[in-house]
This record gives C-alpha cells, sequence and structure tokens, in this order.
C-alpha cells in the first residue's frame, strides 16, 4: 500500500499556544483513517490544516506528490464533513449536493448530483431543504456533498457526534461499507474509542498536539505503547512492578508471568475484561471483593489487592447470570500470561 | 377579564396616540380649506386629492423624495454592508467597541450634528476650501445635491448597518468553510452564501432607510439646495406657509400610503427572487 497522504513536522500555532507539536503522520491510499484524542488534543485541528482552515508554522502537507501544505482550502482536493454539517440552509438538497461541481458541465453534474443521491439513498428529498430533513439526513447530505467533487481524501469531523445512539450504529457501518465501495481515503476524527476500534482501518492516538501512536486497532489495542494509550482505548488495570526475562515482580503482591517483559521497571497492563474471578489462569493474586456491578452484558468486579491497590474485572455473562461472591469475601484473580501488557514506566 | 386588564393600556396607546391623530389628519384632508382659524371647515370634499395628484408641484415632490430615498438607501446599503460584513467578522473582543463606535453619534442632538455639517460643508469651511484649491476653483458643497446626500446617507447609515450586522453576525461560520472547502473562492462563497443569507438583512435595512428618508424634512431643509423640493419640505410649506391644511394632510396620508405599499412590494420581490433562485 502507498502512502496517499503526507504530513511531515507539522507545526500549528495558535497566538502562544502550540496546537500542533512537530507531527508527523502517513495516511495510505484506500483506507479509514480514525485521529482518536481528546478534547483539546489537536485532532480537529490536524483535519482543518489538512483542509486548509488553519496555516502552517512549520512543517509541509504532500497528497499524491503534490504539496497542498500552504494552498488555501478551495484549491485543496480534499473535501470536509464538518460536525455541525453546515449546509447551505437557502439552498435544496440536490443544490447543495452540486456546490461542489461548478467545473463540469450541467448535465455531468446533474448526473453526479443523482448518482449522490443515490449513494446515500436520498433520491425522494431532492428538493427539500436542510431545515425539512431529520439529523441522520442531513449527515447523509454532508457526505454526499463532500464525495460529490471525488476528493483525493474525504475529511470527517465528529461526523456521528449529533446522531441519536441506534442511528450512530447504524451509520457507522454505513460509512464503513460506504467507503470500501468508493475506494476513498477517509480521515475520520472522533473522541470515542468505540468508534475509532470499529471503524477504523488504522488509528492515530492523538495526545498535547502529538501522535502519541498510530496503528491497526488490534495492535493499539493489544499492544498499546504507554499508559496514556493503554487508559484512553478501552480500560485498563496499571501495575508498577520491575520485570525480569518474562517474570515481572510486583512489589507486595507477588511474582508474575509476562512474555515479552525484558527487564528494568515497568507498568504492566491488565484490560478487565482478561482476568477472571476465581481459579484459571496461570497468574494469579489474591485480595477482596468490594463491589459488583451488573451491566447487562457484563458484571463489573472491583477487588483490593494485598496492597490496597483497587482492580476491576469484567465477568463476561456468556452462561447467564451466575451469583456473585458476597462484598468482603476473599477472592482470587487469575489471568494468563498471553494477557499481560508490559508498558514502560 | 385579566386579559383585557393587561391589554388595556396597549389599545388606549394605539388609539389615542395613532389612530386618532391618523383620523383627525383624514377628516382635516377631506375638509373644505377656508380663510380662517383653524383654516378648514370639515365636510368632504376630495379637492385635496385632486390637487395633489394633478398638480405638477406635489408629483414631482412625491418623485424627488422617492429618488432621493431610493439613492440614499442604495447608497447606505453599498457603504454599510462592507462595515457591517467587517464587524461581524471581527475579532469577537472588538464588536460591541465597534458596534459603540456606530452609536456613539446618537449622544449628540442629531440638529446638533447636522449643523456641524452645515460648518464643514459652508463655502468658508475648511473641506470646501481644500476641494477648491484642488479644483483650481470655488467649490460649493452646501446647499447642493451632494450635501443633501452626504447628510441622508450620513444620518441613515447605522439604520442599515445595525440589520445588516445582525443577519449577517448570525451565520455560522462553518458555511463559509464548506464553500471554499467545495472549490469556491473567497468572492464566490460570498455570493453564493453570504449575500443569499443576508437578505433579510437587506431588506430590513433598506426598509428602515428608505421609509423615513422619502418623510426626511430637516436633512435636505437645512443642507439641500432650494430646488431639493422633497415631500416633507412642501408638506411643511402647505401647512405654515400656505396654511392650506387639507392639502397638506392629504399629502400626509398619500405618503403613508405609500410607505405602506412601497416596502411591502420590496418584501414581496425579495421573497419571489429567494423562492425562484432556489428552484
Amino acid at each position: 500500500m502507498t502512502d496517499l497522504l503526507r504530513i511531515a513536522d507539522v507545526t500549528v500555532r495558535h497566538g502562544a499556544t502550540v496546537v500542533l507539536d512537530d507531527l508527523s503522520l502517513a495516511v495510505r491510499r484506500d483506507e479509514l483513517f480514525v485521529l482518536l484524542g481528546a478534547s483539546g488534543s489537536g485532532k480537529t485541528t490536524l483535519l482543518r490544516a489538512i483542509a486548509g482552515f488553519v496555516p502552517l508554522a512549520a512543517g509541509g502537507i504532500v497528497l499524491d506528490g503534490q504539496d497542498i501544505g500552504r494552498l488555501p482550502p478551495h484549491r485543496r482536493p480534499v473535501n470536509t464533513v464538518f460536525q455541525s454539517y453546515a449546509l447551505f440552509p437557502h439552498m435544496t438538497v440536490a443544490a447543495n449536493i452540486a456546490f461542489g461541481l461548478r467545473h463540469m458541465d450541467r448535465s455531468t453534474a446533474a448526473a453526479r448530483v443523482q448518482e449522490m443521491l443515490a449513494l446515500v439513498r436520498l433520491e425522494a428529498l431532492a428538493d427539500r431543504r436542510p431545515n425539512q430533513l431529520s439529523g441522520g439526513q442531513q449527515q447523509r447530505v454532508a457526505l454526499a456533498r463532500g464525495l460529490a467533487p471525488m476528493p483525493a481524501v474525504l475529511l470527517l469531523d465528529e461526523p456521528l457526534s449529533a446522531l441519536d445512539r441506534a442511528l450512530r450504529a447504524e451509520t457507522r457501518d454505513e460509512l464503513v461499507r460506504l467507503r470500501r465501495e468508493l475506494g476513498t481515503s477517509f480521515i475520520l476524527v472522533t473522541h470515542d474509542q468505540q468508534e475509532a476500534l470499529t471503524m477504523a482501518d488504522r488509528i492515530g492516538v492523538m495526545r498535547d498536539g502529538r501522535m502519541v501512536q498510530v496503528g491497526t486497532p488490534a495492535a493499539v489495542y493489544e499492544h498499546p505503547n504507554c499508559r496514556f494509550v493503554a487508559e484512553f482505548l478501552g480500560a485498563a488495570n496499571i501495575l508498577p512492578g520491575v520485570a525480569n526475562d518474562g517474570r515481572v515482580d510486583l512489589p507486595g503482591l507477588g511474582v508474575v508471568a509476562a512474555p515479552g517483559a525484558s527487564s528494568g521497571p515497568m507498568l504492566l497492563a491488565l484490560r478487565p475484561e482478561r482476568l477472571r474471578l476465581g481459579e484459571g489462569g496461570a497468574n494469579r493474586l489474591t485480595g477482596m471483593l468490594t463491589g459488583s456491578v451488573y451491566a447487562g452484558e457484563t458484571m463489573t468486579h472491583t477487588v483490593r489487592l494485598s496492597d490496597g491497590t483497587d482492580i476491576r474485572i469484567a465477568q463476561s455473562l456468556h452462561n447467564g447470570l451466575i451469583a456473585s461472591p458476597m462484598p468482603g469475601a476473599a477472592v482470587v484473580v487469575s489471568w494468563s500470561p498471553e494477557a499481560c501488557i508490559v508498558l514502560p514506566p | 377579564m385579566s386579559r383585557f386588564a393587561v391589554l388595556a393600556p396597549v389599545w388606549a396607546w394605539l388609539c389615542v396616540l395613532l389612530a386618532a391623530p391618523l383620523g383627525i389628519v383624514l377628516a382635516i384632508s377631506v375638509a373644505e380649506s377656508v380663510d380662517g382659524v383653524p383654516p378648514f371647515a370639515l365636510g368632504f370634499s376630495a379637492a385635496a386629492f385632486v390637487a395633489i395628484l394633478t398638480d405638477d408641484l406635489y408629483r414631482d415632490a412625491l418623485l424627488l423624495s422617492l429618488r432621493v430615498a431610493a439613492i440614499s438607501t442604495a447608497s447606505c446599503l453599498l457603504l454599510g454592508y462592507p462595515v457591517a460584513l467587517a464587524i461581524a467578522r471581527a475579532p469577537e473582543r472588538w464588536r460591541d467597541p465597534l458596534l459603540l463606535g456606530l452609536m456613539v453619534p446618537f449622544w449628540t442632538g442629531f440638529l446638533m450634528r447636522i449643523n456641524a455639517w452645515i460648518g464643514l460643508l459652508a463655502d468658508d469651511g475648511w473641506l470646501a476650501a481644500a476641494l477648491s484649491w484642488f479644483a483650481g476653483g470655488p467649490v460649493r458643497l452646501l446647499y447642493t445635491d451632494t450635501a443633501l446626500y452626504l447628510g441622508m446617507v450620513y444620518t441613515y447609515l447605522p439604520f442599515m448597518v445595525l440589520p445588516l450586522y445582525a443577519s449577517l453576525s448570525r451565520l455560522d461560520p462553518a458555511l463559509r468553510d464548506a464553500a471554499s472547502d467545495l472549490g469556491a473562492p473567497p468572492w464566490l462563497g460570498f455570493l453564493r452564501v453570504t449575500l443569499p443569507l443576508s437578505v433579510p438583512g437587506i431588506v430590513a435595512g433598506c426598509v428602515l432607510v428608505f421609509v423615513p428618508a422619502v418623510g426626511e424634512y430637516v436633512v435636505p431643509e437645512l443642507l439641500g439646495g432650494p430646488g431639493a423640493q422633497l415631500v416633507g419640505r412642501v408638506l411643511w410649506a402647505e401647512f405654515f406657509t400656505n396654511r392650506d391644511w387639507p392639502v397638506a394632510s392629504a399629502l400626509a396620508w398619500m405618503l403613508l400610503l405609500l410607505l405602506l405599499v412601497i416596502p411591502a412590494a420590496i418584501r414581496a420581490a425579495f421573497a419571489g427572487r429567494n423562492t425562484a433562485e432556489s428552484e
């Protein structure tokens, strides 16, 4: 796979604040790349820098071999689906979609509008105004409008955040399906880790204007490269320890097996859903159950270890709702060595 | 009962201060003109209306007033739109000071400000002197159409800027981003997005300027030349100089009707154009 978009050492300042800090990233052809980060991490600024709405203080953006980093937004072959959709309220759905097709002759543009309307299944609403549409329909118009000029990359700024929960899941799948059909690269910004994991071909996790880790959802989830990523993507119990050739000494708790742990101080990250309440894994610690919370799919237990650390265990209820020990009971927490995530301190 | 109590002051206000005076003026306009005090005798005569519809003096005054008001409104729009746009797009912390700057002149009496213009535009004022030096001969400003339009635009510009600003500042900045994102250079984004979406502000501003400008009396009287016989001046002359109250009242009613019909026509025209554009 070849790189479509190369962002090289980009710095963006807003006044004295550094919003993007010497950030580099390569986005491939035909992929859905998700920028994931908390608010203020710079992910939307990065999207706006690609679109051309914020000037670069340093660095460059190369799209398909062309340096677009200093071009005004209207000369960049990328389009954006704005978080608020930003549909033109005085134009019909069809006119909104046709807005970016000025360079085409009339009949080609009209055919393209029809094609886009069919793509998002809004043929019947072509003559409506945006304020006569539901939120989900507006979102599809924004998508069709952004895709109509055949951009090299489509940028989507929190495209699902304005939708209600049920519609969000449906739209999420539809976006992925649509993108695969079209083969256009999407760069999508979200703060929702579940959305990122389910939609992305690759995820870039951002923090404080820097790219912390880039990889496939499985790679980033299974092998986070630091404590921040481990805790931001999913939940993690973090225990400090000292590694020594595949063994980890957790001070005050005992020694556990952790493949891949070399030597020296480290952090051991354990996903709650990879832990088991009771015997079953090769690694085991003892503690006292302090509480259990039922959440439908899972039961989340909190166990206080002998050194006073609380860890959480998400017990899958695939065997139905089974009785939990009473709070205060002494329990064993176990897990397999492969579930250990070794992080730098 | 309580609803009546709440609305009673409103109705009383409208009756005493709006309906009654209009009724009195209407009654005088169909009265007979006589020599005496008061200079009319109640009755029913269409003479005053016939006079203003047939006598060139009144027709010309009305047409000239419409013309002056239209040119003043257009000038206010052309000058005011960039001002309103600049304020609406200025950084947040600058907007209130800029709007305040627009309003500050209102803290001084209107006549004071027009008198300041008289001093500024007078033959021995520095403006005329400077222009004479450039032109190489005497330049007259005061009591010319130039002074008239300067005064009109000066007086009414804020009434154009404020509704335009209100309408432009409400526009989502993301719309402008969307236009340029979709390949429209700034000028095209302005023409296809900002301008059409500010039409309500344009209509409101034009009505707010045009309507009082048609009946304006002070500016043409103090700054305009003797030829600037606008309907306000003619009306004043009929009342106070000719003491022909029926004609003056008929003229006032005529003006009122025009000012009801013309803004409605402007609104209808813009509304029609707006729907046509979207088809």
